[in-house]
């Protein structure tokens, strides 16, 4: 019982720890730029199968390093040529160009790379266990929580210490002064928005390490990141951490005594946080209300 | 000028109510069936009901198609473990679908904007899961299935509507005249003008003493129940009811089909839906990657007719 406890246990961390990063790439876009980026889950997508070509020429940790970067250029394209024409119309309309976006990333994976889910091999050493009792820490598990905190370390050092990050976490507040400030505000939201599918493409390499390739799998692991979102506290980036890690181990913990409701129950977690406190964990009032 | 604006408003009308009885004479020769005439009529009520919200109360849900979906299931339910009746089964479909929408709509009425609209997609997945998840009950993946609509019990004659499909077309016609007759009730009512001065300005309307929480949880509800509607006559058209039509890539759709349109416009969703399903149907049936398509017809709108294809026409014609 002890083990099955903390085999769940820690299976959620690391689901969460996974959600958690791309639900920070979500949680910045919609931060700075008030969208909702439903092609976030296509943008993992497209990073992981970005991986999966270049992994022949440049070798698994070659992929790891370049896809993402491949991933973030397509996005901040994305951004300048078509998101950009929508600051400051009402968020329907950003939400139904990422909405169709999706749409077009999933269908043109498909067409690109096939309906068929592609398996994904990862180095040998961080294949096997660890020991022989903790079965299920694979080597690649724990290298994806650590992938995951250096990630979350470099983003939170960068929005801390860096021009660029400051100024970000600035535009989150008041955009409007940042931009009298003589800052070039477009620049800042594209450089913003590339930031937030950096992370996208580096979750989908991560996951495709763990779960393999599928043009579908966007969508499936969209929705508990928005839920991070929502129980973190919208406007929040700690708060977006926080959530993650906090449904990935509440699905954990539930898969340990009644499996069926594994899913459901980060549902009930996100009624529970809006009933006793409406605006997230760590939301601040008036954010984006 | 008025005059002229309120005569072209009728005619409009009645253009419209006309199209849509005569539908199954006109149909046919064009290349259309009238089961898709049907489809067009139970999806525009759909696009409608979000409308009542987008267009006239300004609040963004983006979570429609599980109230849809539980209108399906929950007519679905009443034929196959209750009763075969079909009012019964709308009525089951409408309560399900309202009643859930009016409990979920009390958490979410608290949040504005891009927040309300992530609440509402999340909380609609709900019962995707549920659905997709509680197989025993729902069929899981393969949807609801062994229940079909029984034909209309008048008393002294009963009018079959499974097998005559103009029949059903009509019987749809009534219930969607009945719901939007309701609808443009509720929005010439002091409620609906309250509902379009939160629209205007929510912050005006509210110095001025109107409970804007209340009035949008009763908007939310409204809409709730007339999408329940809508999903209740949808499992009659397919006499099946689809997991999918629960997912929130569905309420993506009914939003698309407000704002293709016309979203400032009642009859806007009704255009938006024919055209939709329209194109849905001829670009599934020519390519295999019409997703793509549709996301590019969704890009495209966006960029170029925000205003839908109503008030595209209108701006023209002031122009």
């Amino acid at each position: 019982m002890t083990q099955l406890l903390l085999f769940n246990v820690t299976n959620g961390l690391i689901i969460g720890a996974f959600y958690a990063l791309m639900a920070l790439g979500l949680s910045l876009i919609l931060n700075l730029s008030n969208v909702i980026n439903f092609a976030h889950g296509g943008f993992l997508v497209l990073g992981g199968y970005l991986a999966y070509t270049i992994t022949p020429y440049v070798g698994f940790w070659g992929a790891l390093l370049v896809a993402p970067v491949l991933t973030a250029a397509i996005g901040f394209l994305v951004e300048r040529v078509l998101i950009r024409r929508l600051y400051g119309r009402d968020p329907l309309y950003s939400l139904l160009l990422t909405f169709g976006l999706a749409f077009i990333l999933e269908d043109g994976t498909r067409f690109i790379w096939g309906a068929q889910g592609k398996p994904v091999t990862v180095p040998a050493i961080l294949a096997q266990p660890l020991s022989y009792d903790l079965f299920f820490i694979t080597g690649y598990r724990v290298f994806m929580v650590i992938m995951v905190v250096i990630a979350v370390a470099l983003l939170f050092l960068m929005l801390r210490f860096t021009r660029l990050g400051i100024r970000i976490r600035a535009g989150t507040l008041d955009l409007e002064t940042v931009s009298t400030m003589g800052i070039n505000v477009g620049r800042l939201r594209s450089l913003n928005f590339a930031a937030g599918i950096y992370l996208a493409g580096l979750s989908g390499v991560l996951a495709a390490g763990q779960l393999g390739l599928e043009p579908t799998m966007g969508t499936g692991l969209l929705m508990p990141s928005f839920i991070a979102i929502i129980v973190g506290g919208v406007g929040s980036l700690p708060g977006t951490l926080i959530g993650g890690l906090l449904i990935g181990v509440a699905s954990g913990l539930t898969a340990v005594f009644l499996p069926a409701a594994s899913e459901a129950v980060i549902y009930v977690l996100m009624a529970v946080i809006l009933l006793l406190r409406p605006r997230g964990l760590l939301g601040e009032e008036g954010m984006l209300t | 000028m008025i005059a002229g604006a309120r005569l072209r408003q009728l005619s409009l009308i009645a253009a419209i109510w006309a199209a849509l009885l005569l539908a199954p004479f006109w149909m046919p020769p064009l290349g259309g069936y009238t089961a898709l005439g049907t489809r067009v009529l139970v999806l525009a009520l759909a696009a409608m009901s979000v409308n009542f919200l987008l267009g006239f109360t300004g609040v963004l849900s983006f979570g429609h198609a599980a109230y849809f979906g539980l209108g399906a299931y929950g007519a679905g339910f009443a034929l196959k473990y209750l009763a075969p009746s079909t009012p019964l089964s709308l009525l089951s479909g409408t309560l399900l679908g309202g009643v859930i929408g009016a409990l979920l709509g009390s958490l979410i009425v608290r949040r504005r904007g891009v927040y309300f609209a992530m609440v509402t997609i999340a909380f609609g997945q709900v019962f995707y899961y549920i659905a997709f998840q509680w197989s025993s009950l729902t069929g899981g993946d393969d949807g609801l299935r062994g229940f079909t609509r029984q034909p209309l019990d008048l008393g002294p004659f009963s009018i079959d509507i499974l097998s005559s499909s103009d029949a059903f077309y009509y019987f749809v016609l009534l219930c969607f005249s009945i719901a939007v007759a309701v609808m443009g009730f509720i929005l010439r009512s002091p409620f609906g003008r309250t509902m379009i001065a939160i629209r205007e300005n929510e912050r005006r309307a509210r110095f001025l003493g109107i409970p804007i929480e209340r009035h949008i949880w009763i908007a939310f509800t409204l809409s709730c129940f007339f999408m329940g509607l809508a999903g209740a006559l949808y499992a009659l058209v397919n006499n099946f009811a689809d997991p999918r039509g629960l997912h929130y890539s569905q309420s993506g759709d009914f939003v698309m089909m407000a704002v293709m349109g016309g979203m400032r416009n009642f009859w806007g969703p009704l255009l938006g839906a024919a055209v939709f399903v329209v194109i849905q149907d001829y670009l599934s049936s020519i390519t295999v990657n019409w997703q793509s398509f549709l996301g590019l017809l969704f890009v495209l709108i966006v960029l170029f007719f925000p205003r839908g294809l109503l008030g595209f026409v209108r701006r023209k014609s002031e122009a």
